[in-house]
């Protein structure tokens, strides 16, 4: 029951923001919270549930997007026809680069799927006849479904909205499931879950594809938002900053992903103000955070709550 | 045949530059079990400090180098005491991403400080390019070599034969057992790093003169130190050394034989290789713990 | 019931966060009679292209303070609105929303770069409004987009004026070295394109990443095929650094550098290694010696002066993108009444305007407006820098 209270106040929010806010920016910036919310999702999957660090799930968002891309462009296919094709590529390249990689552990790992970003982002400015090359790749369709066009951005928001909280429940359902249970197990103790019989090896590579298609289907959506990609969207950069949403957020929170994902979309747009003092501010926000709610804001706001609460 | 050799010095003298950032990934790593990803950042600020100190401030070269190193463990020790002993629940995730937010801060600091434009450095010495077969070696190439061994034996000889050198490894190892046997493990990680961004600021005066500096050196220069580290083996002196030198070469070869625009893949792709078959580095040191 | 609740105040928590965004004020309105035309400027000020950004940044600045000096454009003062997008198109997407939608600009000038300026050109197009570049990229405005216009001069026009040079030279066979970004692979492109058409051969074209520490690797391969000279396309530090590798590799084969080093920011960094290079620049770079009869020369001082006056800094070669841009809009807003149309057309059929970057002719075909008479070939000579004919 809780949880169904919870999907409506989610949806009733969604409809709220999108029905009352005709400010178009307002609108995309809230469209970027939803497809960072994906990302952040998906990567929380892997680290705050499957215990395993990847500093190069920008490539899968970039998979997604510049897959979409070359389809829907070079080969005018239907984007609609694009996303299940964009998903699928980003999905076997993950469990090709997974087998291997995920062998790793700790640093080495987070070496590893760096490496593996660095490679694909390289591809993605190198191979410029098909990806447009480091100027970019111009003139994406914006995405319609029948009478319905989605380059409105209310419509927008509604999609990418509709798609984040198709991906809560699936990962609610999979967290609440045997294999959420074996993937803590994970977490808490790799050797010690293989010993009580837990496919380690297979899972972490479950979860990791699972995290690569959802970062797919947000880095089809950021294409057919924006219409225009570069490789500096998908950079080493990206890769960090997914990892501080779910750092910041709090690992091992679904709530946690959409927070981290509010804070670190909002944070740019609010320092606009502070000019040449803004990567100051940015870094200084981040390590305050950090050092003073380590858990991630859902854990902190939690904790602080109660400890309000209980001094009353 | 003196193409080959001029790759390889090629190779040498960016895997010097790897090796020094990567010397002191590893270093720190060594003392307090902890990647600094604002270490490039530290590299960055220490240029530019010898910028100031040997341009506006008409320092000669050797006080405004040591100026240089000073200040910039001063802003080590800092960094250790404000934003990493603070933190309550040291994980490591957590560590990472302080430093992650520290070199956002830093690069910003560093423009507001030097603004955006590029500075270049004097070399240490002006002699004309060393000729070997027909391939050159720039003079500042071999002050960074001579350096890098240099600063590699002197930590070696600091971590295997002096009380501290063991304390500090001590502490990384096990913190509590370090604290039990009446070792002061606060001063010690505050001590690794101080010494380990120092080293990040003598990094970055020696190679700057080749390199030139600009506030956002450091994230690349990070990036490939920290590469060359975890290659090498996380905690190994010895192993980043070798590291910074492979990944050098392997880039210079790379433009050589495959295509300069590939080169990064190319290294990358070797290094992905040598990372699934010695899946701890090429020397492992210590036993690396999982998030 | 605890675990709702506690997730209703999260929720409260991330309303209160979304609900400051909105509460954040646009910028206050000027107290003049007439409302002030509000234009909108987007700049990497900050970020790796930030010495594009940052003097664009300025120029605007100048140009809008000394408009309104002049007692604004019929009674109506200029309002800069100028955004950050730090050379990364999803913010230079969010800025551009943000300056159409929030802050209700008439008119954009900038991003300062290719990529982010065909990032926000879709929702420019969408929302119909005058829209001024300042990157180099010859994609925006080819194929022509009626609201696009560029001031910075074509990758086409300074590749031309380097290959004119080289075949006064009787060059032949020529190198390529262009750094690996959208800059670098956009004259890369018009480098490959415009060869053959002047008798050169492209005997090796490579690359560098624009925070590379030593190009000698891709240096002694371009030596192999002994090409007649090397054109070295990139932004500093990138061409100092091949500069100085040259020099030490002891090749004596002349270096061509791109207009994206014309400051003398490259000399100081180039040090020794700079002397000898030859680059096209802007007439900026070299306004001292300019002759009196050039038609530029006294725009280009006044500006000169102006630049020093206000920000204390020495002149950058690519404040004058933004300087034209806003000069060029002033030009198209006179009589326009504020109404985009009329200031699109104002800007199309804009003839003879002396710019920092050249002499504009605009027309339905052309939005970028500029001849080869944009650029001059200089070569640095003593640490200075000297006009060849």
């Amino acid at each position: 029951m809780r949880v169904q209270i919870l999907y409506s106040f989610f949806i009733l929010m969604v409809a709220l923001a999108g029905h009352f806010i005709s400010n178009a920016y307002y609108l995309q910036v809230l469209t970027f919270i939803g497809i960072n919310t994906l990302l952040a999702l998906g990567l929380n999957m892997l680290m705050g549930y499957a215990g395993q660090i990847s500093l190069g799930h920008a490539a899968f968002y970039g998979i997604g997007a510049y897959a979409t891309a070359i389809l829907t462009v070079h080969f005018s296919w239907s984007p609609w026809l694009a996303l299940p094709v964009a998903i699928a590529a980003a999905v076997m390249v993950a469990y090709i680069v997974g087998v291997p990689t995920l062998k790793l552990s700790g640093y080495y790992l987070g070496m590893g799927t760096l490496g593996f970003g660095m490679i694909i982002n390289i591809i993605f400015r190198e191979w410029s006849s098909v990806t447009g090359g480091a100027s970019g790749f111009v003139g994406i369709p914006a995405l319609s479904l029948g009478p319905v066009s989605f380059s409105s951005r209310q419509n927008y928001l509604y999609l990418v909205w509709g798609c984040v909280l198709l991906c809560i429940v699936l990962c609610r359902r999979i967290i609440d499931s045997r294999v959420g249970r074996a993937l803590r197990a994970i977490h808490d103790g790799e050797k010690a879950a293989a010993a009580v019989g837990v496919d380690t090896q297979k899972l972490k590579l479950q979860v990791f594809v699972l995290s690569a298609g959802m970062s797919a289907l947000a880095g089809f959506l950021y294409a057919h938002l924006v219409c225009f990609i570069s490789p500096e969207t998908f950079s080493f950069i990206m890769s960090i900053r997914m990892v501080t949403m779910v750092v910041i957020g709090g690992m091992a929170s679904i709530w946690g992903s959409l927070l981290g994902a509010s804070l670190l979309t909002l944070l740019p747009e609010w320092l606009h103000a502070f000019s040449e003092f803004e990567m100051v501010v940015y870094g200084l926000i981040l390590m305050i955070v950090m050092i003073f709610l380590p858990k991630g804001l859902t854990r902190g706001i939690l904790d602080i709550v109660e400890r309000s609460r209980r001094s009353l | 045949m003196q193409e080959i050799l001029q790759y390889f010095f090629s190779g040498i003298t960016n895997g010097a530059i790897y090796a020094v950032i990567a010397i002191g990934f590893s270093m720190l790593y060594n003392s307090t079990d902890l990647i600094n990803f604002a270490h490039g950042e530290f590299v960055m600020l220490g240029a530019l400090t010898m910028v100031t100190f040997s341009g506006p401030f008409h320092l000669p070269l050797l006080p405004a180098f040591i100026a240089t190193v000073c200040c910039i463990s001063i802003a080590g020790l800092l960094f250790e005491r404000l934003a990493i002993r603070t933190v309550r629940f040291p994980e490591p995730i957590v560590l990472i991403i302080i430093t992650v937010g520290a070199s956002i801060f830093l690069r910003g600091i560093g423009m507001l400080a030097w603004g955006k434009d590029a500075y270049s450095i004097p070399p240490f010495s002006t002699h004309p390019p060393l000729d070997i077969a027909g391939a050159k070696l720039l003079a500042q190439s071999l002050w960074i070599l001579l350096i890098v061994l240099l600063m590699v034996a002197c930590l070696h000889f600091f971590f295997k034969k002096t009380l501290t050198g063991k304390a500090m490894e001590a502490c990384a190892i096990d913190k509590r057992a370090a604290w039990i046997v009446g070792i002061p493990s606060k001063l010690m990680v505050m001590l690794a790093f101080g010494l380990s961004t120092g080293l990040g600021a003598l990094s970055g005066v020696i190679i700057s003169p080749i390199t030139m500096c600009s506030y956002d050196m450091g994230t690349m220069l990070g990036l490939k130190g920290f590469c060359a580290a975890m290659l090498g083996g996380l905690g190994s002196l010895w192993g980043s050394l070798i590291g910074g030198f492979l990944l050098g070469i392997l880039e210079a070869l790379g433009v050589g034989f495959v295509s300069s625009g590939l080169k990064d893949a190319t290294a990358f792709f070797l290094l992905l290789f040598i990372l699934y078959a010695r899946p701890g580095g090429i020397i492992s040191a210590l036993n690396v713990k999982r998030f | 019931m605890m675990r709702t609740k506690k997730i209703r105040l999260l929720f409260t928590a991330l309303t209160l966060l979304i609900a400051a965004t909105f509460l954040i004020p646009s910028s206050v309105l000027s107290e003049t009679e007439k409302p002030s035309y509000k234009i909108g400027g987007l700049f990497s000020i900050t970020g790796p292209t930030s010495f594009l950004g940052d003097p664009e940044k300025k120029s605007m600045e100048l140009a809008v303070e000394q408009i309104n000096k002049a007692g604004g454009i019929n009674g109506h003062m200029l309002e800069a609105v100028i955004y950050d997008d730090e050379g990364d198109p999803s913010k230079a997407v969010n800025a551009a929303s943000k300056l159409i939608e929030s802050d209700k600009v008439i008119a954009i000038v900038g991003p300062s770069l290719t990529p982010t300026t065909l990032a926000v050109m879709p929702m420019v197009q969408k929302a119909q409004i005058p829209f001024i570049s300042c990157a180099a990229g010859n994609k925006i405005v080819q194929p022509v987009d009626p609201w696009v216009f560029k001031t910075a001069q074509s990758d086409i026009l300074a590749v031309a004026a380097i290959y004119a040079h080289l075949k006064s030279q009787n060059f032949k066979k020529i190198g390529l070295l262009t750094v690996a970004n959208a800059f670098g692979e956009s004259g890369k492109e018009q480098l490959v394109n415009q060869a053959a058409p002047f008798g050169l051969t492209v005997v090796k074209a490579e690359t560098f990443g624009d925070k590379d520490t030593d190009m000698t690797a891709q240096i002694t391969k371009i030596r192999q095929d002994n090409p007649d000279a090397i054109v070295c396309w990139g932004t500093n530090p990138g061409p100092a650094v091949v500069a100085k590798n040259i020099q030490q590799l002891g090749i004596t084969i002349p270096l061509y550098q791109s207009h994206g080093v014309a400051s003398p920011k490259f000399i100081e960094l180039a040090g020794t290694a700079a002397e000898g290079i030859i680059l096209p620049t802007g007439k900026i770079l070299v306004t001292s010696l300019l002759p009196d009869t050039d038609p530029q020369k006294k725009v280009l001082m006044d500006y000169t002066a102006a630049y020093d006056a206000m920000f204390k800094t020495p002149v950058s070669g690519f404040g004058g993108y933004s300087y034209d841009a806003i000069q060029i809009l002033a030009k198209a807003l006179n009589g326009s009444d504020g109404d985009k149309e009329k200031i699109r057309q104002g800007i199309e059929n804009l003839k003879g305007h002396v710019g920092i970057s050249g002499i504009f002719n605009f027309s339905p075909t052309e939005h970028n407006g500029l001849g080869s008479d944009a650029f001059v070939m200089v070569k640095i000579k003593n640490g200075k820098w000297e006009l060849i004919e």
